[in-house]
């Protein structure tokens, strides 16, 4: 049904918001939730944000297939690896897993993607993996095709050494940013939070969020908003 | 199943039937431009890594060390350009093994890239990237470049990209032997403020490599000042009211 030509010789658009944020203290994942088969949005509130290990966690961007397979594949060699080593596995080990595994097979695979996690040597760190398989340290990192409206957000907006809650706070609002602008983003948002405690997941339906221009108050119905205009007797 | 992985690569390690076409590159880092200078080789890269027209990533570095003797400065594909590192540290790896006293020198080292791209092209599976190797050996001073079919020469001066439009002419101009460091230096930032001004994909943070026989030293980050002050660019339109 979908037989649009892609132009091969650019880089591809990939439906989804992710992003992954360094803090003092550990790193913040976000994604979307939405997950599309050309214009039907086949799962609306899908798990973007995937278990590596207990302290790695990876946001997957791209083909659906792909991504799932990258982590299924990195999760069961980072296993081998935590038992061979006898304590818990390095974020750079666990991306530089998925590296391998990226490039490697280039070729085939469509999926970028952002390791994040906190071990104790280096603290909080994030890893974002492109198209291609080169890997790229960052103190924060934004992936899919909804980061394209994020880049001048993040110039403004980022800022080195921020607390636990500003750097959820700014990933919240950057999905959400994005999830209007990028039809391909949508649903909820999802975060993860990563540092020497443990891990955290929150959860953040549309309602939750603020809104942005142009977009009004959700409404349950018209007749409400009608109703509204002449107000309804008090009930004691 | 352990045996049977033992022997040969495992199969997600690379799949044998894919690599059979050129690929095409994804992030992208923009021009090199090296020269040969009185105690050394001074080589210039800025540290972007563009995503198509995206200028995606901003501290990307594309000037390493080589071991003791060589640096390598790269354009083109960012994983392929790690993983040439990655072969490089095993070379170099290799080499201190035999622990004979020597070591590769960066004819050496260019020898071996220039192999390593050439096979590559061969196998229609390229690695996307044009190199430039610069060392010093023994007093001898060495610079010289692979792109990514295997082309490769040595020369007083070497560019990559658009640094062969924009910055050659100006090297060939006023490169001579035995440039001072500072001398180099500001040729070099000469180069590399015309691609900041003309080529799309550079992006103003760039660092300025030396090599010597004492050794390799990366400068930190920096920006170059651009002017912009000509009173036709304030008023492009004023010999001719009405045009563009």
């Amino acid at each position: 049904m979908d037989l649009k030509e892609v132009n091969l010789s650019a880089p591809h658009s990939m439906g989804t918001t992710i992003i992954g944020v360094t803090y003092n203290g550990g790193v913040v994942l976000g994604a979307d939730s939405r997950t599309s088969t050309g214009v039907y949005v086949a799962n609306r509130a899908s798990d973007k944000i995937t278990q590596l290990t207990d302290n790695v966690y990876v946001c997957r961007s791209g083909s659906a297939a792909d991504s799932q397979i990258v982590s299924d594949y990195v999760r069961y060699f980072l296993h081998q690896h935590t038992i061979q080593l006898g304590q818990p596995a390095t974020v750079k080990v666990a991306a530089n897993l998925v590296r391998l595994i990226s490039y490697s097979n280039k070729n085939m695979l469509q999926t970028g993607l952002i390791v994040g996690g906190w071990d104790k040597y280096e603290g909080g760190k994030i890893y974002g993996i492109p198209l291609g398989g080169t890997i790229i340290e960052q103190p924060f990192a934004i992936g899919g095709s909804g980061s394209s409206y994020l880049y001048g957000f993040f110039d403004q907006a980022w800022k080195e050494g921020m607390t636990k809650d500003e750097a959820e706070q700014l990933v919240v609002k950057a999905v959400s940013l994005a999830i209007a602008r990028d039809g391909a983003s949508g649903g909820v948002v999802r975060t993860v939070i990563i540092n020497s405690e443990g891990v955290t997941r929150n959860f953040y339906p549309g309602d939750k969020l603020s809104l942005w221009h142009e977009e009004l108050e959700p409404q349950n119905s018209l007749l409400d908003i009608l109703n509204a205009s002449s107000p309804e007797p008090m009930n004691i | 199943m352990d045996s049977n992985q033992a022997g040969k690569q495992h199969s997600l390690m690379g799949s044998e039937a894919a690599s059979e076409r050129t690929l095409y590159p994804y992030v992208t880092g923009s021009s090199v431009v090296a020269l040969k200078f009185k105690d050394g080789i001074l080589m210039a890269a800025d540290m972007g890594g563009s995503y198509g027209s995206t200028l995606r990533y901003k501290s990307v570095e594309r000037l390493k060390p080589a071991g003791k003797h060589s640096l390598l400065g790269a354009s083109g594909e960012i994983s392929d350009f790690q993983e040439i590192l990655r072969y490089l540290d095993e070379l170099i790896l290799y080499d201190n093994m035999w622990d004979d006293g020597n070591s590769l020198g960066p004819k050496e080292v260019h020898n071996y890239l220039t192999r390593v791209m050439y096979n590559r092209r061969n196998k229609f599976d390229p690695l996307w990237n044009s190199l430039v190797l610069g060392g010093v050996k023994n007093g001898q001073k060495y610079l010289g470049m692979v792109s990514m079919i295997g082309v490769n020469f040595e020369d007083n001066h070497v560019t990559t990209g658009f640094g062969n439009h924009l910055a050659r002419p100006i090297l060939r101009d006023e490169w001579h032997e035995n440039l001072s460091y500072e001398d180099g230096v500001k040729l070099l930032e000469k180069c590399m403020r015309v691609l900041l001004y003309r080529d799309r994909s550079a992006i103003n943070k760039l660092q300025i490599a030396k090599i010597t026989e004492e050794g390799v030293t990366i400068s930190p980050p920096y920006a170059l000042k651009t002017f912009w002050g000509f009173s036709a660019f304030e008023n492009p339109t004023v010999g001719a009211e009405g045009s563009w």
